[in-house]
């Protein structure tokens, strides 16, 4: 018995050796977090284009600030599950990074702000002229009180519609740009024997949806109400947004819940389905596939939603306490920098949050994009944190759940006119 | 016993459940050994076309390779601490029970049961305040602590079925508190620390949420290394189920060479609660 | 000899008090944390421990979600419970029968045990893919090419069940160490027993009907206990295999999401207390019976 034990114990030890060999001298001891030339950067950008966006931009910072060493704190968890969880924790612990990823909108000011967690960085934007190059619908966005508290790197949108060609081409369906064309070429398709005319994967990926087809239904003024109380959540937009929702998810697939965004989008690019609803992080996904925009996927607002860029966008804060402020400060320099951010969002597969980005190094759906961007009405995700705080939207999420299991528009209309009370602006 | 040829038949059975059991693990190395355009969940049944190459699991070592030396790092002084922890427990609570002895007990025992995401808050908290935070020391105090009522369970169960008279005939000779462990009981202890060291061993090393929770990039385990080679944006599964099975490979060595003294402990009654 | 006892016994005091302190703040003084938020307003970053009584607990019981979470946790124990004694019994009495090669089936009935589900979680999702016509694939797909036709479902995505089949990759893990549990009880018994059960011409079904199986009930009971607190807290497994959805929530999961995703302190903690309640409701009387079978021997 204690001959095998030896065994194990040396192969055990010969292969920890050898893994210590090979790995790069890890620090012995944390080094404390006061350490000037240092600064602690926590993303969810763990990986495939993210991450190669997010060491671009360390690129960009190490080249400038030489001094400064740049720790990369990622934790993966995409729309930041496990992410959020360590950072919450973090910060309740009161050992929050020098700076972290948060989405700009009411995730950033009715979290982090209100929770006194984040500084303002007013002299930094006026340092910079960052004020006449961000646009103007952004700013209030992650402003409280006139302080603004983060730097956007990026800018996504959530309202697009991702359609394969070939397969709406080979039934003669156009592209519908209302929620009546969609619903005819969805029964099209359905008639012609396309398995699934509507791709929809996991939980979250059906609350994309549910916010593109308010959006899509009530128009953007409208829209915007929701989130400011002007807009009453047991109204008839309402009604009549869950019962498109109700009609749209009888053409969608049975296997959702066990899809990934990126399964889910992946059907239209194998002319599995027709349609997918997904912000446009779906088309750095295609591209990584090899494919090519316009003959192997194509895009549209979501149907009602023309002339409306449903937008979320990345933005890096500034702690509290920060240690090191100024490293920090230079961090957010290269954030908002058109630098940084014409480095970042080519490779991420976004548009940059500065208007004067290089158009020559984006891509053609990107530059739709921006061109978009510039001209659309502008209205808030919120599945990706911009229009509802993090209480609100889970009490959404939670009642949109509940619906998906019951198919009860009645009581989905109920609960979201609670949470509205409970959580929102609504009295 | 089932006499007879029938019992011939009895294999049926087992090898079905042996495939069974098997299912995950070739789905697993199967898909490790193909290239990123073969991975297709079509096609994930059929072996890599181009034969078996090792580059996947290349890749995945060299992402792995800082965070596995970090797991060994915490794994054994975790063990190897809480398994000493729990057999002068074991004994105190077996051989010497104090007043309150039998309220204790059950008290360490409980610690077992907790739903260890409820404490999460607390536990960061402390853990700062102690200085630990982010370390691996931090995460090895956590797995020990967490490790008490198991270990100690394991080894009182057992100190407990040692008959009296053995102690007895130590104190006669002069032998103490310490002496009887150290020289009567420590020796016929082996069965127990083989169950509980591989105890610990799998499930500090298996550990994500404090260790996600507690540590920093530095001193990432595999686990949470692993979990972070996945992006949000396109998951090449061919590298990521390769470096699956390297971070469950050193239990899986553990469980192969000394799965049988685990089993063997087990059967006597060490685990059982 | 009485003082040296005395000294004696002070000391061991003293040797146990540090495991006594740790689990002391590590546990219990985590627990009265918990209970503090369990009664508070705490919603948000930043705590907030105004008093609420218990509010948090009544808004669960009339909350849809945790309603289902009830119904999921209850039908997944009893699925993961009774599946993982029922195979790991048929795994130990097969084993049981002196069979070459024992050991290599032994060994390979306990290792997804080695494995945590961060590690197969993937491959699970795989395997229970629900997907049909062109896009079949998982055990489906087996199924279709072995023309087991009638066993291809939908697996977890099946509705209002789904949840029974996550019990399936839990007792893939699970039911090799009840295996290893009832082995070592079907090995203690003596061998004169059955002989003499055979020689009163009992057949071997009998035997272990009325003879073996009563006598290894103990082990059932031990067993019934780790499982069942198991699965009180299932996690992971879920998490790993269906993400986050409602369909397939359970209190474990919820309070996660509740805590870290919505920011409800307050309403998380209840949910941890709750099954911190229920796994006491399982474990103390355990506890006491065996401690008190053990004194009587």
């Amino acid at each position: 018995m204690s001959k095998r034990i030896l065994t194990v114990v040396s192969i055990l030890m010969v292969i920890s050796f050898a893994i210590s060999a090979c790995a790069p001298a890890a620090p012995a001891a944390e080094a404390p977090a006061t350490e000037a030339g240092k600064v602690q950067v926590f993303s969810w950008w763990t990986g495939g284009g993210e991450a190669a966006g997010l060491e671009a931009m360390i690129k960009v910072f190490n080249a400038k600030y030489p001094n400064i060493e740049f720790v990369n704190e990622a934790v993966a968890g995409g729309a930041g599950t496990n992410a959020r969880a360590v950072l919450a924790t973090r910060l309740q612990a009161g050992d929050p990074p020098d700076s972290w990823q948060g989405h700009a909108g009411q995730e950033l000011i009715g979290t982090y702000v209100a929770a006194g967690q984040i500084q303002p960085l007013n002299d930094l934007y006026e340092a910079n002229g960052w004020l006449a190059v961000m646009p103007e619908t952004l700013i209030p966005l992650i402003s409280k009180d006139g302080n603004i508290y983060s730097v956007p790197v990026n800018i996504h949108r959530a309202n697009v519609m991702w359609y394969n060609p070939a397969v709406l081409a080979a039934n003669n369906v156009a592209v519908p740009t209302t929620m009546e064309e969609w619903f005819t070429a969805l029964e099209t398709l359905k008639a012609a024997g396309v398995e699934t005319p509507l791709a929809l994967g996991e939980q979250w990926t059906a609350m994309h949806l549910f916010e593109t087809v308010l959006l899509g239904t009530m128009g953007p003024e409208k829209y915007n109400g929701l989130w400011d109380g002007t807009t009453a959540w047991d109204g008839p937009e309402v009604t009549e947004s869950i019962a498109n929702y109700a009609k749209l998810l009888t053409y969608t697939n049975s296997d959702a819940t066990s899809l990934t965004w990126q399964d889910a989008s992946q059907l239209v690019i194998n002319g599995d389905a027709a349609f997918n609803v997904m912000g446009d992080w779906a088309e750095g996904y295609f591209k990584e596939l090899g494919k090519t925009p316009e003959t192997d996927f194509g895009w549209a607002p979501v149907p009602g939603s023309v002339g409306s860029f449903q937008f979320l966008s990345d933005s890096f804060t500034l702690a509290t306490d920060a240690p090191n402020p100024d490293g920090v400060k230079a961090w957010l320099t290269v954030c908002g920098s058109k630098e940084g951010q014409d480095a970042f969002n080519p490779v991420k597969g976004s548009i940059p949050a500065r208007s004067d980005g290089d158009k020559s190094l984006y891509d053609v759906y990107l530059q739709s994009a921006m061109a978009d961007w510039a001209s659309n009405t502008v209205v808030g995700s919120l599945t990706h944190g911009v229009v509802a705080n993090d209480s609100w939207k889970n009490e959404i999420n939670t009642a949109l759940g509940l619906y998906l299991g019951t198919l009860d528009g009645a009581t989905l209309q109920a609960a979201l006119t609670t949470a509205c009370a409970a959580q929102g602006p609504c009295k | 016993m089932i006499r007879s040829r029938s019992r011939y038949l009895l294999y049926i059975p087992l090898v079905l459940a042996a495939l069974f059991f098997l299912l995950p693990m070739y789905v697993m190395l199967v898909t490790g050994f193909k290239s990123f355009a073969e991975v297709n969940l079509q096609t994930m049944w059929d072996l890599p076309q181009a034969g078996i190459k090792l580059d996947n699991f290349k890749e995945a070592y060299r992402n792995l390779a800082p965070s596995l030396g970090n797991s060994f790092l915490m794994v054994i002084p975790a063990a190897v601490i809480s398994s000493i922890l729990g057999s002068i427990n074991g004994y105190i609570l077996a051989k010497w029970k104090f007043k309150g002895a039998d309220v204790i007990f059950p008290l360490i025992l409980f610690g077992m049961f907790i739903p260890y995401q409820s404490i999460l808050i607390p536990l960061v908290s402390f853990m700062r305040q102690i200085g630990l935070y982010g370390s691996i020391p931090g995460l090895v105090l956590t797995h020990v602590i967490y490790g008490i009522p198991i270990t100690t369970l394991t080894f009182r169960n057992y100190y407990a079925t040692i008959p009296k008279e053995l102690l007895e005939a130590a104190r006669i000779d002069g032998a103490g508190i310490i002496r009887i462990f150290t020289k009567v009981l420590l020796p016929i202890s082996l069965p127990s620390f083989v169950v509980v060291l591989i105890w610990q061993f799998t499930s500090a090393w298996n550990d994500f949420l404090f260790a996600v929770a507690l540590t920093k990039p530095e001193a990432w385990p595999v686990t949470v290394a692993l979990n972070n080679m996945a992006g949000s944006q396109i998951i090449a599964w061919n590298v990521q189920m390769a470096g699956s099975f390297l971070a469950a490979l050193p239990t899986l060595v553990v469980y192969i060479f000394l799965g049988n003294y685990f089993l063997r402990g087990m059967m006597a009654g060490s685990l059982k609660g | 000899m009485r003082k040296r006892v005395d000294k004696e016994r002070l000391l061991g005091v003293v040797m146990i008090s540090p495991s006594i302190l740790a689990v002391a703040i590590f546990i219990y003084y985590f627990i009265l944390w918990s209970a503090r938020v369990s009664v508070s307003k705490w919603t948000g970053l930043m705590p907030d421990y105004t008093y609420v009584k218990l509010q948090n607990f009544i808004g669960l019981f009339h909350d849809p979600r945790f309603s289902i979470d009830i119904r999921n946790t209850l039908l997944f124990t009893l699925l993961f419970v009774s599946g993982s004694l029922i195979v790991g019994l048929i795994l130990a009495i097969l084993l049981d029968q002196d069979l070459k090669g024992e050991s290599f089936f032994r060994s390979l009935f306990i290792f997804p045990m080695a494995i945590s589900y961060i590690v197969t979680g993937v491959a699970w999702r795989w395997l229970m893919n629900p997907a049909a016509g062109g896009r079949i694939s998982g055990l489906n797909l087996l199924f279709d090419k072995l023309g087991l036709d009638f066993l291809i479902n939908s697996w977890y995505t099946t509705r209002v069940w789904g949840i029974a089949f996550i019990a399936i990759p839990a007792i893939w893990q699970m039911s090799g160490y009840v295996m290893a549990l009832y082995l070592g009880g079907l090995r203690s018994i003596p061998q004169e027993i059955r002989e003499a059960a055979r020689v009163d011409g009992a057949t071997e079904v009998e035997i272990y009907r009325h003879i073996i199986l009563p006598m290894i009930r103990p082990i059932t009971l031990s067993a019934l206990i780790i499982l069942g607190h198991m699965s009180l807290k299932v996690f992971d497994l879920i998490y790993s295999i269906a993400g986050k959805q409602v369909a397939l929530d359970v209190p474990a999961i919820y309070m996660w999401q509740v805590t870290f995703d919505g920011l409800f302190y307050g309403r998380g903690a209840a949910i941890g207390i709750l099954l911190l309640i229920s796994v006491a409701v399982l474990i103390i009387p355990y506890m006491r019976y065996s401690l008190k079978t053990e004194e009587s021997l």
